[in-house]
């Protein structure tokens, strides 16, 4: 649970998402789940060559699973937080 | 009398699972070999059991291979991408291996 923690300190900000299929989505981050599925407000067209006809989209929901990368604004990640919070997940016993 | 003390959990590690080895590399430079032809190197910030990651200082290298109709040579295309900070989703992850520091 910790990406699904992450996220929802990361909400209201902007975040770029690059899907599998190389599209590019920009836009603020309304909302995410356990299954880090994404809801995205305010999106906006960033790289008109890998993106498809999407002329006057408010919003957005992406399937987690097609995600390949979230680019983050650095200043909005907290790096020591993630990495002591990352030390704890992994020594909790998984899901059996 | 003395407490074996280790029934609450510890952060300690006694046996190296494949997990425990990306965790040494917890705020070290990494090398992530992905799918499609794809390297990232940068700072590792976070990850969990699925692989999911957050690497910082990243840059991306995306290496095509194209091939020459007529003398069949093929031809290494690198492209590379620097982002400050990107998550990572762990489906798309070959690989993970430090990257050696110099200090």
């Amino acid at each position: 649970m910790l990406f699904y923690s992450f996220f929802k300190s990361l909400v209201g900000k902007e975040v770029v998402i690059e899907l599998k299929n190389d599209l590019s989505i920009a836009g603020t981050l309304q909302s995410v789940d356990q299954y880090l599925n994404v809801k995205l407000t305010e999106v906006q067209v960033l790289d008109p060559e890998k993106y498809p006809h999407i002329q006057s989209v408010t919003s957005a929901f992406v399937r987690g699973s097609v995600i390949r990368y979230i680019q983050l604004p650095p200043d909005d990640v907290d790096t020591q937080l993630l990495q002591e919070a990352t030390r704890k997940e992994i020594t909790q016993p998984r899901k059996e | 009398m003395a407490d074996e003390g280790d029934q609450a959990t510890t952060t300690t590690t006694s046996v190296e699972e494949p997990l425990d080895l990306v965790r040494l590399s917890l705020d070290e430079k990494v090398c992530v070999k992905m799918r499609n032809e794809r390297e990232l190197r940068g700072r590792l910030h976070a990850f969990d059991q699925h692989l999911n990651m957050i690497l910082g200082d990243v840059e991306e290298t995306i290496t095509t291979i194209e091939i020459d109709e007529e003398t069949f040579e093929q031809i290494y295309r690198p492209t590379k991408r620097q982002i400050p900070m990107l998550f990572v989703r762990g489906d798309g992850v070959i690989l993970i291996s430090p990257l050696a520091k110099q200090s």
